[in-house]
This record gives C-alpha cells, structure tokens and sequence, in this order.
C-alpha cells in the first residue's frame, strides 16, 4: 500500500513524539512506530532532565554546558552543546505547560535534585539541577508527549516497523514499513523522513535497554550508504541489578546513595575525592571495574554493592557534611527516600527480594546509551560525510542521531533534555523543508529490497538460529568491547562479529505466516544488531587512546593531538571505512578531567 | 528446575480457534516468565507470539493471564508460580495471534476520555505552581502504564465491550484533579454517560490486576463521587 505524507517520522519515544508535535503544525505528519508509542524506552529513563532552573539553588545554563563539555571529555561539539543547555529551561517549562507532573518544591516549583557530573562551577560541588517526577521522569514525558500529541490529533501508524529508508539521487524520499498486524507491506512516501529510533543496547550481553532497543534506525541508514558518528562511545551505567542489567538510577546517589566494596569501603573517594559517587558514568563505571579486577567485588564476585539505606546516606552525609539549600543539615527518613525512589525500591523487591531500606542492592556496570548515531546539524539534519554535506530531506534525532552534545560520556539526565530539544528542533526543520520542496520520485520498486532481505530470512536453509547467534554476539560484545577495552581483544571481538555475519546467512525464521510475524522481524533486528556491533567494534579498535566511555588498557592515555575528532564509520563490502572531522571548540580548551 | 509452560495458542492462518500446548524449560527459580516464553520462542518454536518490550514493568506491552490472573510476564517470577505455568492472553478484545490481542479498541476508550491536560490561559514564562499537595492528590493515576490489565480483568468489561473500563476512567482522574487543568467538568460528563463509570461496580478486580498497584477502585470512586456532588476537590 501506497501513503503519501509531508513528514514521516520513524520511532514514537520522547524524541519522535515531540518532533511529531511540532512538524504536525505545519506539515501533513505521520509517526510510525514498531510498538505502540507509550511502550517506547523513553518511558524507562527514571532520575530526571536537567535544565538550569535554579529552583532550589543559583545555577546558570553556562554551568551546565562546561559541565556537559567537561561530562563528554572534551568531543561534544561545544556550539550544540551551549545551544542545548541554553534551550534547556525553556524546553521544561514547555513541558510543565503541556502537563508534565513534576515533583515539587514547597513553594511549588519545579522540584530538582543532584546528578552525577552537574556542578555548581565556582564551588565545585554537586548543584540540583535534574527536574524530576520520582523516578519515573522518562515515563511522564513519554506520557505528556503521547497526550498531548493525542490532543493535537498526531496521525500514528502503531506497530508498523521500518525496514528500509529510500534515496533519490542522495536525498531521502520515504521509507517501507511491515504492518505487523497483518504483514502487510506499505511504501510511504515523503517530502521528509526523520528517525526517532532509539538505541541499540541489545548488542550487549547485560544491558538497562528494552529488547527493542536494536538499532533499527542506525543499520538502515548505514545500509543507505550513510556514515555513523563516534559509535565507539556507548556508555555503560554504573549501577545496573546485578545479572539483569535493569537500571537503578543515579538518582540513588543523588538522594546520598553509596557504592561500597567488599570490606565496605566507599571506594569512590579514593577515584574521585571531590563529587565522590556523583562523578560522571565513565568515571564510575571504571573505578567499580577496577574494584571487581582486584577482587573488592562482594565475596570476590563481579558486583558491588548500592548503599541507600537511611543510616547509610545520614552517615556519610554528616561526613561530608552535605548541607540543603537552605543551610540545614541533609539528613532523610525511609519514608522520604520511598516517595523520591518508589520504582527502583519496586524493581528491587521483585526481581531480588531485597528492599532496599534494609540492605545494600548488588550492582554491576550495564550498557545503557548510545552516545553515537546517525551524525546531525544542530537543527536535526542528517550529514553525510566529513564535510558536513547535508543528506536532503532526511532528519534524526534522540538516541539514534550523534549532534554530538554527549562526546564520549554523556551526563546523567541530558538523555531526556536531548530528546525534547533536538527532537523539537528536527521536527520543525522537517516541516519547514516539506513546505519548502516537493515530492522527489519514489525509485522504481521500492521494496524490492526489503522483499529480498525478508525472503532471505523466510526461505534460507535454517542451519543457524537467530537466538544463538544473538548470544554469542551479546557476549563477546560484553567481554571485549565493553567497560575496558584492549587491542586483542576487540580484535577478537571484529573477527567474530565477522564470522556471525557470515552465519547469519542461515538464519531461517521458524515462522513462516504474515500475521504478526515476530520471529521474521527478530531475526531481522539481529541483522540490525550485528551491523551495528561491526561498526562499533572497528572504531573503537581504530582509536588508540582511551577517552570518556572508551578505555583501553593498551592506550590510557587521552591524546588531544591525534584523537580530538569524530569518528565516521561507513559499512562497505570490504568492511568497515573510517574517516574523521574536527570537534568544534568555542569557548571551553580541553584539558584534564578530574572530579 | 523445570517448568511446564502451557499456552493457549492461536494461529489465525491456520485454526479457527485456540488450543492449549505445553512446553517444557529449564529455568531459574529468579527468572520471568518472560525469559520462559523467551526460551521457548528462541530455541523450542519460533511461531510463538507475544509482545514485550521493556523487560522490567515498566512499558506495559507483556500483560496477559498467568495462572488465571491479568499480570505482566516481565514482573511474575518462576519462583511464585511453582512447576506449571499457564499463560494465556487477556480477555474481551480481539484475539489476533498466540498471546497477541487487538488493543485498538482498548486506545480508542482511552482517547474518549480527553486523556490530556486541558489549560487555554496564557501560560506564566516560567512553570505552572503547584504545591506538593495539589501534585500529590493525583500522583497515584499518573502512574499507569497503559498496560490494559486492569480492563481485560473487569467483568463490566467483559459483559459490555462499549463500557470505557477502568484504565480510561484512570486517566481522567489523572487530569481532573490536577489543579492546573480547566476541562473536569467535560470529562465527568464523559463518564456520566451509560457507559461510563456507573458500570463499575467495585468489584476491585482492577486493583488487583495493576501491576503498578495504582488503587484504581478508589480513584473511580472518587469521579463517581465527583459526578455526583458535582465538586472536585
């Protein structure tokens, strides 16, 4: 079936749906997404979205940009960075007005509390700055956004997956889509196409990600033959449930939450003496590493432990003699903490029976977010290459675009802000270039390649099962190309992804009907998944030096002189191509990190 | 410890209605039921169908029967079921494949009720006040994850599909009795309707579905209430 609309957007999280709620009112809009939107990953983020309010303390937005310069290690690009932080309080506000439930302070504003790597700059201390509603911040603004754009009567095409993104002479012109309700296959046509896809966690063994989160969005691109930008960069959240991955937010650690190791040792003061378990991801995510290495995990086992007990936080609160705004001594009560934390304390309770009021949670680093993607202007358009030559008619934003505002580490709550502001931003540039230009021709047969790639799936001859083969990816990735990184090791860890590849060529779906057929899409989504881990492994295996999210063992060292510029990977027949741009520097020098 | 899973199966290409099939799995005392049915996609049949996303309670997407009660397969351990599973998919919509239901009609109730926040006046340059109070007295509605439990569980909405069920009347409690929304009234006139919230009649299997125990009984009561005294507060 054949649709024709100004713009379509891919993916209905917190990025597609606020794009979705500005192209909409100037362009004839359609939002498509594999789930129903409101089941989107958005909706898993928990502490907060940054903005510099100051509610409850002085903060300014140019804090929050060298926090954030500083947060990326120096490869955020500076001009976006400062473009974002200065939007940032206008875009909260924008969504207090569209009925965001935000929590609030006791004269009724919007209530804030602290995050790792947000600082007040003079004093160097954590600064409030996280806008939150408990910790289920993703969830509202996915709610506020899916409402709101249910008000503004947003045209939706639920459960419709992308498979493929169709070109005319180098612009973007549409893109084929599966229903999954009935397998049907749909073309839509478009003046512009901007993707809202999400992440690709899932190419991890232990990950916070949803099993959706495959990289849709970037291996179809990277199939359009389009570069992706700093895929080497994927941060792993210090504190994920020991096993399972699923997130504990660092909200834990702004309410005064602690890491301890084995002999019960607030080990992060000896990594990061000033902000302690409030340094950035990449910091911490090391230093627990390192713990574990040495055997300081509990009982020598690969997890530490997250202290937020009240007699725990009170304790070293009074030792660091952590004060509130108003000068009192910061001290809590369970019964605090519960309100603050009521769905990490939830998770806890069921999938580990622990409550965290009376015992310590056990905790590992898990790969949480995608500091790379599909290179973008700060206005959401998509880049082609090196020189910033702009791909025509095509947009990204959220998680699966790189503007880059993170670098190599992105800061606690700059997800969400991300989202709203780019989001925003791609869906207005969207309308504005259909208004501009008309409908390009659709290429001749434009799901013939779609067609061929699903046949492959449905009639290869079954030697290999997608599930096995999304293991052994998931595992290697974790063990080579993970927290610490060696030469060897990734090199291993390409050699493998390479030889998957290969066998995935025998992948046959054992579902062979049209009506929500998951097991074809699945298996489809593994070959996202590989294409997106090759990528990910040959930049990162090609930057010989360690910075933010990226540590190696065999290069510690962070080398401006070589390494201050974006990746470019490109997926080739021969493999993967990489090539270089500037970072862009204003008014922050690189120098060295420490917290 | 092994696991015998049973499923109500149905493939609409192939059957005119559905069959139980069991299987048999290897699992964790600590592991969803999610990882169960995972397991028996991945390596037993790949023609199994269901939805799942998040994998924590959090996105809504894997709600069906287990064991006869409405909950999520991602937040219901082995180790509370014992050594047989049944999984079956929710009640009163459209059954479309295995555990795979038709939630449109489920998104068009929700859509009935004006789920969204209705204020026309200019907005301040900055926030909306509001004190903890006032954010507090909605703070149990605006948890709901759209999962569809709670209306696949109730009876009223089992004997009439066209009642709104309790997961729309959640949302417009979420937004009536938030201070800074203007459209109550129009939503109670909404659910004032014979198909509104006098269909309810506390039977509380609701509540007891919520995987987010939001306390869904009291919260219609407390848009009957406003129904009927014509105040909310």
């Amino acid at each position: 079936m054949l649709h024709e609309y100004d713009v379509v957007i891919v993916g209905g999280g917190g990025a597609g749906l606020m794009a979705a709620l500005h192209a909409s009112r100037g362009a004839r809009t359609a939002v498509l997404s594999k789930l129903y939107p409101v089941r989107s990953h958005t909706g898993a983020a928990q502490g907060g979205v940054c903005a510099a309010l100051g509610s409850e303390e002085d903060d300014s937005p140019e804090w929050h940009a060298f926090d954030t310069v500083k947060g990326s290690d120096y490869l955020g690009d500076q001009d976006a960075i400062e473009f974002m932080c200065h939007e940032a309080v206008a875009a909260v506000y924008e969504l207090e007005h569209m009925g965001l439930p935000f929590n609030r302070t006791p004269s009724g504003k919007i209530a804030q509390r602290p995050f790792g790597g947000h600082t007040n700059n003079q004093t160097g201390k954590p600064v409030q700055r996280a806008c939150y509603a408990a910790d289920r911040t993703g969830h509202m603004i996915l709610q506020t956004l899916y409402q709101q754009c249910i008000r503004n009567q947003v045209t939706f095409f639920d459960e419709f997956q992308v498979l493929d993104l169709l070109m005319q002479n180098g612009a973007a012109c549409g893109v084929v889509a599966v229903e999954l309700a009935t397998g049907e296959m749909h073309t839509f046509h478009a003046k512009a196409v901007l993707f809202a896809t999400g992440g690709y966690g899932r190419v991890w063994e232990i990950t916070s990600n949803a099993y959706s989160y495959t990289g849709d969005g970037m291996a179809v691109a990277l199939r359009a033959d389009l570069p992706l930008e700093d895929m080497e960069f994927f941060q792993f959240h210090p504190t994920g449930i020991f096993k399972m991955g699923i997130l504990i937010t660092e909200g834990v650690r702004g309410e005064g939450g602690v890491l301890v190791n084995d002999s019960g040792e607030r080990f992060m003061e000896r990594y990061a003496p000033r902000v302690k378990d409030l340094a950035s991801r990449d910091v911490i995510s090391r230093s627990m590493y390192l713990e574990m290495r040495d055997g300081r995990g509990i009982g020598g086992k690969r997890f530490l432990y997250l202290d937020v007990r009240p007699e725990t936080v009170n304790r070293y609160a009074e030792l660091d003699g952590r004060t509130r705004p108003d000068g009192t001594a910061y001290r809590v009560t369970a019964a605090e903490l519960l309100a603050k934390l009521p769905d990490i304390i939830d998770f806890c309770r069921t999938y580990l029976g622990v409550d965290p009021m009376t015992q310590p949670m056990p905790v590992q680093p898990t790969a949480h977010y995608a500091m790379g993607g599909i290179p973008t202007t700060k206005l959401g358009q998509v880049i082609a290459d090196a020189r910033n030559t702009l791909v025509p008619g095509f947009f990204a934003a959220g998680e699966c675009a790189c503007v880059s505002v993170h670098g190599a580490n992105r800061l606690g709550t700059n997800s969400l802000l991300d989202l709203i502001v780019f989001g925003k931003m791609a869906g207005q540039q969207a309308a504005e270039f259909a208004r501009r230009e008309a409908y390009l021709p659709l290429p001749r047969d434009p799901q013939a390649a779609t067609l061929e790639r699903l046949a492959g799936l449905r009639q290869a001859d079954g030697r290999e099962r997608a599930a096995d083969l999304r293991r052994a990816m998931q595992e290697i990735m974790f063990e080579y190309v993970g927290v610490f990184r060696t030469g060897d090791g990734m090199q291993q860890a390409l050699a493998t992804i390479g030889e998957l590849k290969q066998r995935y060529h025998h992948v046959r779906a054992g579902d062979s009907g049209r009506v929500f057929n998951t097991d074809v899409l699945e298996a489809w989504e593994l070959g996202c998944l590989l294409d997106c881990a090759e990528v990910t492994t040959a930049a990162a295996l090609n930057r010989t030096e360690s910075r933010g999210a990226h540590a190696r063992d065999d290069f510690p060292r962070r080398e401006d002189s070589t390494w201050l510029r974006h990746s470019l990977a490109r997926s080739t027949p021969g493999g993967v191509e990489l090539d270089y741009k500037p970072v862009v520097i204003t008014k922050y020098q690189p120098k060295e990190r420490s917290y | 410890m092994q696991v015998t899973l049973r499923i109500r199966r149905f493939d609409p290409e192939k059957e005119k209605r559905p069959h139980m099939e069991s299987y048999v799995v290897e699992a964790e005392p600590t592991d969803q039921v999610l990882d169960l049915l995972n397991q028996v996609k991945g390596f037993q049949d790949g023609t199994l169908t269901y939805r799942r996303s998040c994998g924590h309670g959090i996105c809504g997407s894997d709600a069906m029967r287990i064991n006869g009660r409405n909950r999520l397969a991602c937040k219901v351990l082995v180790k509370d079921l014992g050594g047989t599973v049944t999984v079956e998919p929710l009640m009163g919509l459209p059954l479309v494949k295995d555990l795979v239901v038709d939630l449109k009609p489920f998104f068009e109730h929700y859509k009935l009720v004006m789920p969204y926040l209705v204020n026309d006046e200019p907005p301040p340059a900055r926030e909306r006040l509001q004190s903890p109070a006032q954010r507090l007295r909605y703070d149990d509605t605006t948890k709901c994850i759209l999962c569809a439990a709670c209306t696949t569980g109730c009876p009223s909405f089992w004997a009439n599909g066209e009642y709104v069920g309790p997961a729309a009347i959640v949302q417009a409690h979420r937004f009536t009795f938030d201070s800074r929304d203007r459209a109550g009234a129009q939503r109670l006139q909404v659910l004032n309707d014979r198909m509104g919230v006098w269909r309810c009649h506390d039977i509380f299997n609701c509540t007891e579905a919520c995987p987010r125990e939001i306390e869904i009984t009291k919260a219609i009561g407390e848009v009957k209430l406003a129904i009927a005294t014509g105040r909310i507060e």
